[in-house]
């Protein structure tokens, strides 16, 4: 299964597309678009693990798809949008670096993750190298996002593009039992509630998402 | 054999259950007198030819099983680990009952170091060490619930996990095919690999032997423990260091390294000889004054060790197999006399009632026994003669002398150098063992406690008599002990090696000097006898008790009985030559003069404080460093969550660009 063959092309496609919004979501600004490129990244990993398990013959991935899309691709991005409607009409939320500056980072690092994969699964199959090239990538991103943003809602984004690099990496392998990728799906669900949580209390107290707001309040320290 | 060491480490495990009850103290230690005994019949019957073979046990690490084997160097180290340990387990029995953690870790003590000697793979050998030095760290806290004791075994730790963790770091690279010993016979390392391993065992099996410097902590942990312990550590624990630097030096690396691996041992070794014989002499303690002794020691068998790579780096294999008898015969004899030397001044510590020579003094009257015991074994640490340590530092002198034979230049200066050097360490030694005896035996009482103690008994006698027993056999038997060492020699040097022996006499070559002890022996008694006959039936004057000179002193005031104590001299007094003339090479000493004022009558004074070169220039700036580093540590606390996210994302791709430049490469 190499270049130019159906299944290859097809996962080859979804992964690039999973990309390419992290990408989206490390630059964009507006907050509403931001939960939009989330949402059509949920949707896309949801659609890549279906392709993959039709590829694969394991169906417990429609499984898995299913979970996907039905948490990331519409009710996460439902509720942040509905928070976002009470506490914030609208507001645009600024990156701490500049957008060229994040964007040459990101490139950089899917470089990196490319360098480190490839070597490393010489022997593998194609479809599995370029599939865990594109998910370290993804994770990177996800970092990087994080750590670009100042509000609680961008770095639950950088998070969960974080989250979705690792599942798409998991779906990626053969043979990876359904109980790890469950797992993974409720940690994360998990988080994003403590996530959401948080930043509600945040607003409420501080009147903000920025979380450098919380630093002057910590208990302890000179 | 087998089945005898088997019951042996099986007894051990049972009475370490026994002593962690704390009943029955007495029958725990006699029971590791007997398992400490058989271990020694192994050891005896494996020099003798019944030597076991690598065999796998039931259990081990998860990857293999693990194997013991005793051939003939770990019969020899058995038999130095039964000389030390039978005595001090009676002494240990003859003494009043320890803490119940002593107790438990007394025979796993014992147990470590033996299972460290049989092991024949590398996980079982640093198993046992490890148990060897948890288990005498355990012995020296328990006897110090707090305060410098609790220090001095925290010290102890750090050194021991830092000797663990290199001998792992030197196994691992050793290793790479297998940690079974055949596999690494098999597969000797090359190049760097090499180097890096010499390092490691230099650094690991070094700073448990006490070498410089790495030795900071031997003077003060040795004396800290129960007397019986500081025998096993100065006797036995240091030869177990020397057991894993010959295994792995000499057997596991193969025959094909360079010449200069010799070098850094020669000269680490020369400097903790000069450096432990001028801290015995200026030891205010009598027993840190025995482990500063022991650093001496050591220092000669790591000149010998070294030696031994040295010659046969230059493929002169006979003058190898001589600088290793020498370190051979010298461990069974240090171990000997140190054990006898720690026990006596345990005796004394117990019965006087003080480890200050300036409390003790005039006990050759009170404690004829044990007076006897340290004196024999005082006069063969002093290497005089006809007493054991004179047949072992004598080999090791003629091989230092023999250094001309290798052709490079640098290593003919450095055998000459460390001629010198270890030539001056010895005769420091004996000044310290005469400095030892005169304080302690000889002299008048400089307390009550002193003039009043009582002469060691029963069993603890029997435990003296033992190691001096040994020692006087070791001292007349030295040429067929060292003939019984061959088997040693031929494993760590090819078939075709010999010891130094020629019938009763250790000789070099047919031809060459020799040393025959029974033959000095057998003069000097003759020589004694004649005078003693001469003094006793021959003269005409009758024998008569005259008070002590006094340095013309006036007659002492009625309070004080046992005479002025200032007419006899003091431990400070007797080392203040040295001191000022050498302890500066050892020590940094201060020196506080209080001068009383002008028509004052009060006696001015002076105060010396000495510290180890170790302690001001390796544990202080390492002390410094861990304080700057906790400080850094702590402004980690209060960064922005940025700043942490940031921290753990460069950390991924620091380690991701290793991984990238590592698969280039």
């Amino acid at each position: 299964m190499t270049f130019g063959q159906l299944p290859y092309d097809m996962a080859h496609v979804l992964g690039g597309g999973m990309l390419l919004v992290s990408f989206v979501l490390l630059y964009q600004r507006r907050t509403a678009a931001l939960v939009n490129a989330l949402a059509l990244q949920g949707t896309l990993l949801a659609a890549a693990a279906v392709w993959q398990g039709y590829v694969q013959g394991a169906p417990q991935l429609y499984v898995t798809g299913m979970i996907a899309l039905a948490a990331k691709g519409i009710a996460i991005p439902v509720f942040l949008h509905r928070l976002m409607r009470r506490r914030m009409p609208d507001r645009a939320i600024e990156p701490a670096r500049g957008i060229g500056l994040s964007m040459l980072g990101g490139v950089m690092l899917v470089a990196l993750a490319i360098l480190v994969v490839l070597p490393v699964t010489t022997g593998a199959q194609a479809l599995a190298r370029e599939n865990l090239a594109i998910a370290l990538s993804i994770v990177l991103l996800g970092m990087l996002t994080m750590l670009t943003r100042r509000s609680a809602l961008g770095q639950v984004a950088g998070l969960m593009t974080l989250e979705n690099g690792l599942v798409l990496a998991a779906v990626g392998v053969t043979g990876m039992p359904l109980v790890i990728e469950l797992s993974t799906a409720g940690l994360v669900l998990v988080i994003i509630v403590i996530a959401g949580f948080f930043a509600r209390l945040l607003q409420e107290r501080f009147d903000s998402l920025d979380t450098d707001m919380l630093h002057p309040h910590r208990g302890e320290g000179p | 054999m087998l089945t005898l060491l088997g019951l042996a480490f099986l007894a051990l495990l049972v009475l370490a259950v026994l002593g962690g009850t704390g009943r029955a103290p007495r029958i725990a230690f006699l029971g590791c007198a007997v398992a400490m005994g058989a271990m020694g019949l192994v050891g005896a019957s494996a020099l003798l030819g019944g030597e076991v073979p690598p065999t796998p046990l039931p259990f081990g690490p998860p990857w293999a099983p693990a194997l013991v084997a005793v051939d003939a160097l770990s019969a020899w180290f058995l038999l130095i680990l039964a000389l030390v340990g039978v005595p001090a387990s009676l002494f240990a029995a003859a003494s009043s009952p320890p803490p119940r953690a002593e107790g438990a870790a007394f025979p796993l003590f014992l147990a470590g170091m033996a299972a460290a000697l049989v092991a024949a793979d590398g996980f079982s050998m640093l198993l046992g060490f490890e148990v060897m030095s948890l288990a005498s760290w355990g012995l020296i806290a328990a006897r110090h619930p707090r305060g410098p004791g609790r220090r001095t075994a925290g010290l102890y730790l750090g050194f021991a996990l830092f000797s663990g963790l290199c001998l792992i770091a030197g196994f691992a690279l050793l290793a790479p095919a297998g940690l079974g010993f055949a596999a690494i016979r098999a597969t000797p390392p090359e190049g760097w690999q090499a180097g890096a391993v010499l390092v490691f065992v230099l650094l690991g099996a070094g700073s448990k032997a006490g070498l410089v410097p790495f030795h900071v902590w031997l003077p003060r942990a040795h004396p800290a423990a129960a007397t019986p312990v500081s025998a096993l550590m100065s006797g036995a624990m240091v030869k177990v260091a020397l057991y894993v630097m010959l295994r792995m030096l000499l057997d596991l690396a193969g025959p094909a390294q360079p010449l200069w691996w010799g070098l850094p041992l020669v000269a680490v070794g020369g400097a903790t000889a000069l450096l432990g014989a001028l801290r015995a002499n200026l030891e205010q303690d009598i027993k840190a004054a025995l482990a500063c002794s022991t650093l001496e020691n050591m220092g000669l068998m790591a000149v010998g060790l070294g030696l031994a790579l040295l010659f046969r780096g230059a493929d002169l294999r006979p003058l190898a197999a001589l600088a290793l008898a020498a370190v051979l015969l010298h461990a069974l004899n240090h171990a000997g006399f140190k054990a006898l030397l720690f026990l006596c001044a345990g005796a004394v510590v117990g019965l006087a009632g003080s480890r200050d020579p300036d409390r003790l003094g005039g006990l050759i009257h009170r404690m004829p026994w044990v007076a006897g015991c340290a004196m024999f074994g005082a006069a063969s640490a002093a290497a005089l003669p006809p007493f054991s340590g004179f047949a072992s530092e004598w080999l090791l002198l003629q091989s230092l002398i023999q250094g001309f034979r290798v052709a490079e230049m640098s290593v003919q200066l450095v055998a000459a150098a460390a001629l010198a050097v270890t030539g001056m360490a010895v005769g420091l030694a004996a000044a310290a063992m005469v400095r030892f005896v005169g304080l302690v035996f000889l002299g008048r009482p400089r307390t009550p406690m002193a003039a009043g103690a009582q002469d060691a008994t029963g069993l603890m006698r029997a435990s003296l008599l033992i190691p001096a027993v040994a020692s006087a056999l070791l001292a007349v038997l030295a040429a067929p002990m060292l003939s019984l060492a061959g088997g040693a020699i031929q494993v760590l040097l090819g078939p075709n090696a010999r010891p130094a022996v020629a019938g009763f006499d250790l000789a070099l070559g047919e031809l060459g000097t020799r040393y025959a002890p029974w033959a000095v022996a057998g003069l000097l008694a003759l020589a004694v006898t004649i005078l003693v006959f001469a003094v006793r039936r021959r003269s005409k004057l009758e024998a008569v008790h005259a008070p002590a000179w006094d340095c013309g002193f006036m007659a002492p005031p009625p309070h004080l009985p046992f005479g002025d104590p200032l007419s006899q001299v003091s431990a400070a007094g007797l080392g203040q030559p040295i001191r000022r003339s050498l302890g500066g090479v050892a020590l940094v000493i201060h020196e506080r003069h209080g001068a009383a004022a002008p028509g004052s009558a009060q006696p001015a004074t002076l105060r010396v404080t000495a510290e180890d070169r170790g302690v001001a220039q390796l544990l202080r700036p390492l002390a410094r460093a861990r304080r700057r580093l906790s400080r850094e540590a702590e402004g980690l606390r209060n960064l922005t969550l940025r700043a942490y996210l940031g921290i753990a994302f460069g950390t991924l791709l620091g380690l991701l660009s290793l991984v990238a430049w590592l698969e280039r490469g």
